[in-house]
């Protein structure tokens, strides 16, 4: 047992400090309002006050904190991308991942055990190929494996000749993580609250207000508040809110589904998955199987579940592991996919001068946590884009020069 | 074996005329057919089941209704067992689970002693420091991960699926359900009623409805047999409806089978669940819930104690102390936490039996003996809500039965939009703002009294049947329900200064761990339950739900109804991902002519989701076949397999219009017997498909699509359609097609043998012609394409005349010496030929000018998909271009599909397609490359396997006949 746990039994002060700010009167003006207070939101707000010395910060949300897809997604963490761009990207959140405990001073439970990407095509292979020489050329430990190492990392997994879709080939990504999804923006928005930011859960943005270009109020469901600046976090839900602010994003919204089992004694370390099945599974620390899939086929605004891909999920995953019939399913939920032309995100500025973008999360918002945090800190701060995220402004689309990631997404998360 | 069983009439479930052998942690047992596990080693005295997850506290019985994980126990291929709801069999081998060492000496209930230095969340807290200290513990952390254990070898059982159709789905045949059935049925409306016990009944089966305690045996009697008589009720029982899915969509798992109900009218008349009072060591084995203890001895004939004291917020409890006494079972005392109860007749009954009862006093806390066992309680006077007086009096039992209180099972109506409240007069949650199509009835809709749960049914029932127009009555709104105490106690909740009153037995958290949680921050119960992880274990909150909502609200100042429970998610009780998949639906697809591509030694591969030639010959000579293939396509005639190409018919006035927006080119004008190409963008301009469109007659095309991309070819036309409303009907004719793609320089000298209706000749029937007519017979349709390079007849016909056409083409064409070629063959042959496959020679940002196809875009057109993306894209400089490139160096590396081309340390492209071309003798290839070295005669440099510099010089395409004199002669 950790000695640091010592103090709770002892100390009579525990429990002590509320982890984040208790829900005072919203001011009538902030430096920076964040519109959403997901793992995004939450962290924006972090490296703001811990790094740029910028407290005055409102963090909102319309529902609890962290509540969104932070909540819904399925806590995967990789890089293995298809882009210099996004691979760039995601291997500096990687980066800061691995580092996050101490940083925040609270424990997200990174654990890197790897992600194996199934093949069972000729033209999966090709496509596995080309990220495996991507990734390596940026420095991604990523690599087309055969059989027999596929036998050695997953060697329950269902490798016979007669099943509908044999295993010809993997991805191997050893950098491929998970985290406990809910500490990640738990711990971001305690290091904020700590440093003065204002979290008010419960508070629904209704309406932006902007004059000659320029944000100037954010009007809520508790009364009208001015802000010097603000960003939105909305994955989900962000194109809706952009249009408060009179932005159209190209973004199509859809539900995307997920389920989990009973917990079981450990029998799968990596994050298995298949873009020709459409599934993907990892065994969580607590030991329950998280399963999920692809997005659902028609944009939708609602959490709701289907009959379909739960039977379709269940289906795909035993082709995989055959001896899973036996656990039982506990929970199938959905999360919103705020889905991009090109399976990239839409970040930084917005034609709206103080009104910054974090959006068009899609099925990778959850291991960009970090790196989108800092990065927007830095532009909110410094009002200049930084490099790492520039390739992702929204105004790409003007301009038609994508970021195309629709290759390195499907069921792979 | 028999000591703990009581006489008939308890234990309907049981045959005791069949003995069942079963074994517990190797211990050999006897138990009766109709038993459940944790019934049957009740009976056997063994009432120690399984080790709690986090402190591996012994547990016992506390629902007998599969709401808890007290009693998941072993079975060989069943982890993680509901004892108390799994069917006892013979030869059972059970054992429990999560256990260090054994069930008796648990070495990690140790444990408990440390729990005040495991605070809620108090992973969150620690294990991190100093930096690497986590990738240490991980290890450690995880052997306590996880219950039951997973048999790795085991081959799924089977498993299937069923659809099913109803007027009305009644879930739940308590009273309720069975009177909501019949009352719908009179009406003539089919009916479905669902159960998840083996019998009809519901309480009616194990509660005590009056003081003698014959009502409930007499209605249910009556009632069972008039839904026996009704032919239009369908009573299904061992079954569980697992959710509702939107427009009464309703899986019900019944042994093996998923049944898919749709159901015009659902009504749920699923009853309530008891809830649990939470003091120190309420999770004792011997304390359960009253209702727990009436399912003990109704159902399986188990005397759940020796002496027992029954604490009691509800009138309930004494009914449960009347049952106790009829079966010989000592009432100690009843602790009543009320103050001032309100008795009813059958309260009034009991207390003339002279027992004990502790008004106004809670059980503060239990106390355990030998193997954890209770021994006695520790009864108090309530000084003020939640809190007990100092001192108070032991009583020693072996039994604690809790009846304070219910909580409607809300999870499958709140799962169809339903709302939960709460009223703090009745202490109770209720269930308002339902879907349409959908009623409630019963002890969940908060009836509690026989006649008005019954009355209240009926009134559920007309509704849905007047709604579907079965017939028309007038349906009162509401039913009077008589003054009586609620049977919820508001506040059964006593904390203590050393913990362990637990309020989710699933995952150990006691009253401080809440409280502390909501202090820490996480005060939304949303926040609580994924910080302290409380209702996330297997019961998913059924017993914690309330007393949480309770104690949250209490410490943050809000109402219980403000502070609600968590979102209700399916699957209601636990099922199978065995069930949830049944004979899972991979087709294989096979073409007609699959067997004589087996026959003739044919390599198969999977091409999407069917199986087509690689290559025909031995796998040990795959590169010579494929050359041989290859070679006889060039210099004479061979014929490949194409039935995989997909096919749509586009019919109606519009339909040219109609291809005119869906495809680049432009088709208003095409002449009737003729082909054009036909490529497809999405909206950003994107390459997503191509194929050939032919005329069949003005307002016929017959247009064919990729393999792979046909499905969402076809799903993009009809969402247009959609929105365009055009004269037009689209069919995909995939399979009812099938085709044979006949090639090279002797082909219609082949074809001719065969065709005698179709002028073949150049001039008759010149290149990108169609037409129709016969081949040995067969009705056919022929386009004179090619993906290969030479003279070329793609014949389609009525796919089950594949094999007959692969036949005769076969045999005319012997004398030729005909061979048929796979796709490896036509891979090399399309690639020297230059033509691209979409998909592999594009990405998802490719564009018509990027892959050198601005000739198949149609500008004068007014408008196509993706038009308005290509004029702007058009306005831009090119950043890369597909260009042909070849390897001349014969002692290089083959560069792969996907190696880089780079220039320096920078990516620049990627190869999409290479072979090593037999025809040009030297390897050929397709890649991007950014446009100042696509010039022919530029250098690229491509890193191959290993990391091999590989240089390839650009040249121009075709690389093979580039005047294309072959294929239109």
């Amino acid at each position: 047992m950790p000695l640091g746990l010592l103090k709770y039994g002892f100390s009579k002060k525990y429990p002590g400090q509320h982890h984040f700010t208790p829900p005072e009167e919203l001011k009538k003006h902030y430096d920076v309002v964040i519109i959403g207070a997901g793992g995004h939101g939450a962290a924006i707000a972090y490296y703001l006050a811990k790094y740029h010395g910028i407290t005055d910060i409102a963090l909102l949300d319309k529902g609890y904190l962290g509540g969104g897809n932070t909540a819904r997604n399925t806590a995967v963490i990789r890089s293995n991308y298809l882009t210099e761009e996004g691979v760039s990207f995601y291997r500096e959140s990687v980066k800061l991942f691995q580092d996050l405990s101490n940083e925040l001073n609270y424990n997200v439970m990174m654990e890197n055990r790897g992600q194996l990407t199934l093949a069972h095509s000729d033209a999966t292979i090709r496509s596995f190929r080309w990220r495996a020489e991507v990734n390596q050329h940026l420095g991604v430990r990523s690599e087309l494996v055969d059989r027999q190492t596929i036998r050695e990392l997953v060697p329950n997994l269902r490798m016979d000749d007669n099943s509908r879709f044999p295993i010809l080939a993997g991805l191997w990504h050893a950098d491929g993580a998970t985290a406990r999804h809910d500490a990640v923006v738990w711990g971001y928005a305690k290091g904020a609250c700590e440093r003065g930011v204002e979290l008010h859960q419960l508070t629904e943005a209704l309406d932006i207000e902007v004059k000659k270009g320029r944000v100037t109020a954010i009007m809520t469901d508790r009364g009208r508040i001015e802000c010097g600046c603000a960003v939105q976090a909305v994955a989900g839900a962000s194109s809706l809110v952009a249009r408060m602010a009179g932005i159209n994003l190209p973004i199509h919204t859809y539900p995307l589904q997920a389920m989990v089992t009973q917990p079981y004694k450990p029998l799968l370390t990596p994050h298995v998955s298949s873009p020709q099945v459409h599934v993907y599974i990892h065994q969580t620390s607590r030991g329950e199987f998280v399963i999920g899939g692809g997005s659902d086929p028609y944009p939708l605004y609602n959490t709701r579940s289907t009959l379909d891909q739960k039977e379709a999920l269940a289906a795909a995953v035993l082709e995989l592991f055959p001896f899973l019939a036996q656990a039982n399913v506990l929970r199938q939920w959905a999360g919103m996919t705020d889905m991009t032309p090109d399976y990239s995100p839409i970040m930084g500025t917005s034609p709206v001068e103080n009104y910054y973008l974090d959006a068009g999360w899609g099925t990778w918002g959850f291991k960009a946590t970090p790196i989108s945090g800092k990065t927007m800190a830095e532009l909110i701060a410094t009002k200049t884009v930084p490099a790492l995220i520039k390739p992702f402004e929204l105004e790409r689309f003007y301009r038609f020069q994508q970021v195309n990631e629709a290759g390195a997404t499907a069921a792979s998360h | 074996m028999t000591n703990n069983r009581l006489p008939l009439p308890f234990g309907s479930l049981l045959d005791r005329e069949s003995t069942v052998n079963f074994s517990f942690d190797g211990k050999p047992y006897r138990g009766f057919m109709g038993d459940s596990i944790a019934s049957a080693l009740a009976a056997n005295n063994q009432h120690l089941l399984s080790r709690s997850f986090k402190y591996h506290r012994p547990r016992g019985i506390l629902t007998m209704a599969g709401q808890d994980a007290n009693t998941l126990v072993q079975l060989p291929a069943n982890p993680n067992a509901l004892a108390d709801r799994e069917q006892l069999r013979n030869g059972m081998t059970v054992t429990a689970q999560n256990v260090s060492g054994s069930l008796e000496r648990d070495w990690r209930a140790v444990l408990g002693l440390f729990s005040r230095f495991l605070p809620v969340g108090f992973y969150y807290k620690a294990f991190f420091k100093p930096k690497g200290m986590w990738e240490k513990w991980v290890p450690i952390i995880r052997k306590s991960a996880g219950l039951g254990v997973i048999d790795e070898s085991h081959q799924p059982g089977y498993f299937d699926k069923q659809f099913a159709f109803y007027d009305i789905a009644v879930i739940g045949a308590g009273p309720a359900g069975m009177a909501a059935a019949l009352q719908a049925a009179s009406t003539g409306a089919q009916v479905l009623l669902v159960d998840e016990n083996p019998q009809l009944g519901g309480s009616l089966n194990y509660a005590r409805l009056d003081a003698e305690g014959n009502a409930a045996t007499a209605l249910l009697k009556k009632m069972r047999s008039d839904i026996a008589a009704c032919d239009n009720i369908v009573a299904m029982t061992d079954a569980v409806c697992n959710g509702w899915f939107a427009d009464n969509w309703l899986p019900i798992i019944q042994g093996s089978r998923l049944f898919k109900v749709r159901a015009n009218q659902v009504l749920m008349c699923v009853g309530a669940m008891e809830q649990q009072a939470v003091f120190r060591n309420n999770d004792l084995p011997g304390v359960m819930m009253a209702s727990a203890a009436q399912r003990l001895m109704r159902l399986y004939a188990v005397r759940p104690g020796n002496r027992a004291v029954v604490l009691a917020g509800n009138n309930d409890g004494y009914a449960v102390a009347l049952d106790l006494l009829d079966a010989g079972v000592e009432v100690a005392a009843i602790v009543e936490l009320r103050a001032q109860p309100k008795y009813n007749k059958v309260a009034n009954a009991l207390l003339r039996r002279g027992v004990t009862v502790h008004t106004g006093q809670a059980v503060y806390q239990a106390l355990k003996g030998k193997r954890g066992r209770l021994t006695a309680v520790d009864v108090r006077k309530i000084v003020s809500q939640g809190k007990c007086a100092d001192t108070g009096e032991i009583i020693h039992c072996d039994l604690l039965c809790m009846s304070v209180g219910f909580t409607p099972t809300y999870q499958l109506i709140c799962q169809a939009g339903g709302q939960l409240s709460y009223d703090d007069d009745s202490a109770m949650f209720s269930l308002n703002q339902l879907p349409a199509n959908f009623h409630i009835a019963g002890s969940v809709n908060g009836y509690w009294q026989l006649d008005t749960v019954v009355a209240d049914a009926q009134r559920a029932a007309m509704m849905a049947t007047n709604t579907i127009g079965k017939v028309d009555v007038e349906v009162p709104n509401t039913i009077a329900e008589p003054d009586a105490d609620s049977p919820n106690f508001n506040w059964p909740i006593f904390a203590h200064p050393k913990g362990k009153e637990f309020v989710d037995f699933d995952e150990d958290l006691q009253i401080a761990d809440i409280v502390n949680a909501t202090q820490d921050g996480y005060d939304h119960v949303q926040l609580l339950k994924r910080y302290s992880t409380c209702g996330m274990g297997p019961s998913q909150g059924r017993h914690s739900a309330l007393a949480t909502a309770r104690l949250v609200a209490a410490s943050t100042n809000k109402t219980v109804a403000q502070t609600g429970v968590t979102t209700a998610r399916p699957p209601f009780a636990p099922e199978t991902l065995g069930h949830c998949a049944g004979r899972s639906f991979y087709p294989a697809r096979r073409t007609n002519m699959h067997y004589r591509h087996l026959e003739a030694g044919a390599q198969m591969l999977q091409a999407g989701v069917w199986y087509r030639p690689a290559y025909y010959g031995p796998v040990g000579a795959a590169q010579q076949c494929i050359n041989n293939e290859v070679h006889a396509v060039r210099n004479n005639v061979g014929l490949m397999d194409v039935s995989t190409l997909g096919g749509l018919e586009v019919r109606g006035t519009d339909a040219a219009e109609f291809l005119n927006r869906i495809y680049t080119f432009a088709f208003i004008k095409q002449p009737m017997g003729k082909t054009r190409y036909a490529l497809m963008t999405n909206e950003a301009g994107v390459v997503i498909d191509d194929g050939v469109a032919c005329r069949v007659s003005e307002h016929h095309f017959y247009v064919t699509a990729s393999t792979g991309g046909v499905d969402q070819a076809f799903q993009s036309m009809l969402k247009w359609n959609a929105q365009w409303q055009l004269d037009v009907d689209i069919a995909n004719v995939t399979s009812a097609w099938c085709g044979i793609n006949i090639a090279g320089p002797n082909a219609r000298k082949v074809l001719q043998k065969v065709c005698p209706d179709i002028d073949l000749s150049n001039t008759a029937f010149p290149f990108l012609g169609f037409r129709e007519g016969h081949i040995a017979a067969i009705p056919a349709r022929v386009i004179r394409i090619g993906f290969v390079g030479e003279l070329a007849f793609e014949i389609h016909v009525p796919q089950h005349n594949g094999e007959a056409l692969w036949d005769a083409l076969m045999k005319a064409g012997d004398e030729q010496d005909i061979k048929p070629f796979g796709v490896e063959a036509q891979r090399v042959l399309r690639l020297e030929k230059g033509h691209i496959i979409i998909g592999q020679d594009t990405d998802a940002m490719s564009n018509p000018m990027e892959v050198q196809m601005s000739w198949a875009i149609a500008r004068k057109k007014p408008f196509f998909v993706g038009s308005r993306s290509l004029i702007e894209l058009g306005k831009m400089p090119l950043q890369r271009t597909l260009v042909g490139f070849v390897v001349n160096d014969p002692q290089a590396p083959i560069p792969l599909e996907s190696h880089l081309v780079l220039q320096g340390d920078q990516m620049v492209g990627r190869v999409t397609s290479c072979n090593y071309s037999p025809t040009l003798g030297k390897p050929v290839g397709l890649a991007y490359v950014p446009l100042p070295a696509a010039e022919p005669g530029c250098k690229i440099v491509i890193r191959a396997a290993d990391g091999v510099l590989v240089t390839a010089e650009v040249v121009t395409l075709p690389f093979y006949d580039p005047d294309s004199l072959r294929q239109e002669v």
